[in-house]
């Protein structure tokens, strides 16, 4: 009778330790699939590598529905600045099927390679995609930065 | 593996829901706090009008705003529509003037926030909206030479101390407006340039002292504003900051899976953006199609912010400069109005389509497509207490 409860009681602690092990291991996991979101570097190479761009936003910081200037900057890959790009914007907002509520243009050259885009505007958080296509001297590239906000 | 961890995600939500005290995650009550009424900037000037903020010329705009005389036949102001004691706003699922508009007139509180005025932005300032009514034959009906004519005989004493000296008159047709009857056009045509400058500038001048005077009317702090200031402070709630089970339930609904915070965001609950969210037209009613229409529209509006008659310089004027002019989701897209009061204000939507927030929220649920273009608005499974929740949450908005 007692070695059955035994056997019974052993049964039992195996299968909670067995239990909390897996919650563990549940609850710690990396959910790689859930968080990992849209590439959000500011710095990358264009689609077709002719160009490296950065865009970052003028002021440092985003505000949500105001009208902003960004900075896109385009060097080669050796680094030397792309001069007398243009550059045309595209973009939206891939899981709320809708573009940008603006249309932002690149308005200014600043000098070493840096371009000013105004008229950005991000009505809410969420997932947005801004497209560029750049046509210099050295060819024509594009590239896609992603903005989580 | 995936399931498994949604289970065990399930179970402490329902462990953590079974609490009484309201739980939030630290990202809810961010999304909470950008809410809530305390959030909400200080009013920017608007450069475009430089009597934005003279307090006489908010004095005169008052004054003109309720002044059944700004109209073809005396009998409609701007206050007709725009109640006082009703938010601004008429109860009328479609604005009804010297006739019978095909739009829901919209509350003012915080409009001079807006960047866009209208249901579909065709004017890109609110001194630019205030004289659009005045010359719609359905709305105030009169033309602008007649209200130069009228200011001055009214008001032109006021007038000319806030804008300075009235221009002669004598001489001007008193019936001309490019957008009036075939007789008024006529006339308009046969006034030289100056003249028509001259009655454009008092005309535009009407519209700014209106403005100054709108840009007071501001959204009052409401029971969620008290829930969320409470909330983010760590204070214990008292009085009616409490939120009842349904009204926590309802919050946690429109900040989460039911997605309305996405477009209805910020103190004013809106994004100030246009969308197309499937609402179905009015039987009877003229075609809309919603801010498609608008834009060849403000562009073409002579008081638009590039026009000759706003003040400061053109960097003011980045809306329209940088407004996108067609793209698909244009069509049958309208502004998202502000939720603000929304509850004691039906009915609702641009035609006031639906009687009741019940109704609102169903469309939303079920995301009926579009009869033009694509709605943005994707299905939505809420149960009935769900559902009942979220209308008790907008009514914490009214409270």
């Amino acid at each position: 009778m007692a070695s059955l409860w035994r056997y019974l009681l052993a049964g039992l602690g195996l299968a909670a330790l067995l239990a909390g092990i897996l919650a563990v291991v549940y609850l710690t996991a990396p959910r790689s699939s859930r968080t990992a979101g849209p590439d959000v570097s500011r710095t990358k190479a264009t689609d077709n590598g002719l160009f490296v761009a950065s865009f970052a936003p003028e002021r440092g910081v985003v505000r949500l529905g105001e009208l902003e200037s960004w900075l896109l900057t385009l060097k080669t890959k050796a680094g030397a600045p792309v001069e007398g790009a243009a550059i045309a914007i595209s973009g939206g907002m891939p899981q709320h099927n809708h573009g940008l509520p603006t249309s932002p243009q690149a308005t200014d050259y600043l000098g070493d390679g840096r371009y000013r885009i105004e008229g950005l505007k991000f009505t809410m958080s969420g997932w947005w995609q801004l497209h560029f296509a750049i046509s210099a001297t050295a060819g024509s590239d594009t590239v896609l930065f992603n903005v989580v906000l | 593996m995936k399931r498994l961890s949604c289970v065990l995600a399930l179970m402490v939500a329902v462990i953590l829901a079974g609490c009484g005290k309201p739980d939030f995650s630290d990202a809810e009550k961010q999304t909470i706090a950008s809410l809530a009424l305390s959030r909400l900037p200080p009013l920017k000037p608007d450069t475009t009008n430089r009597f934005a903020d003279v307090p006489a010329a908010a004095a005169l705009g008052s004054t003109l705003f309720f002044d059944l005389g700004m109209s073809r036949d005396g009998t409609v102001s701007c206050s007709t529509c725009h109640k006082i004691d009703r938010q601004f706003q008429d109860d009328l699922p479609q604005a009804v003037g010297v006739g019978h508009t095909n739009r829901r007139t919209m509350p003012l509180a915080g409009v001079a926030r807006d960047p866009w005025f209208f249901w579909d932005g065709r004017r890109d300032s609110l001194w630019a909206q205030a004289l659009t009514p005045l010359e719609n034959p359905l709305e105030q009906a009169g033309n602008r030479a007649a209200y130069a004519h009228y200011i001055k005989a009214r008001f032109g004493e006021r007038y000319e101390r806030i804008f300075g000296p009235l221009p002669d008159l004598s001489g001007m047709p008193l019936n001309a407006s490019p957008l009036g009857t075939d007789a008024e056009k006529v006339a308009w045509n046969a006034m030289s340039g100056a003249q028509r400058d001259a009655i454009n500038g008092v005309y535009a001048n009407i519209g700014k002292a209106i403005a100054a005077f709108e840009r007071s009317i501001e959204p009052a702090p409401t029971r969620f504003d008290r829930f969320a200031l409470d909330l983010v402070t760590g204070a214990e709630p008292k009085g009616d900051a409490v939120f009842s089970k349904d009204e926590v339930l309802g919050l946690k609904l429109f900040i989460g899976k039911a997605n309305c915070v996405t477009c209805h965001n910020g103190p004013r609950f809106t994004d100030n953006g246009f969308h197309n969210t499937g609402v179905p037209p009015v039987a009877g009613l003229p075609p809309d199609r919603g801010r498609i229409d608008a834009v060849r529209q403000v562009e073409a509006d002579p008081f638009n912010c590039f026009g000759a008659y706003r003040d400061g310089d053109v960097s003011a004027c980045g809306e329209l400069r940088f407004v996108v002019k067609s793209a698909p989701e244009l069509i049958r897209a309208y502004k998202t109005p502000s939720l603000r009061g929304a509850a004691t204000r039906p009915p609702y939507m641009h035609a006031g389509q639906f009687s009741s927030l019940d109704e609102v929220v169903a469309h939303y649920a079920k995301a009926a497509p579009s009869v033009e273009g694509m709605s943005e608005v994707h299905p939505l499974e809420l149960s009935d207490r769900e559902r009942g929740a979220l209308v008790a949450f907008l009514k914490t908005l009214s409270e």
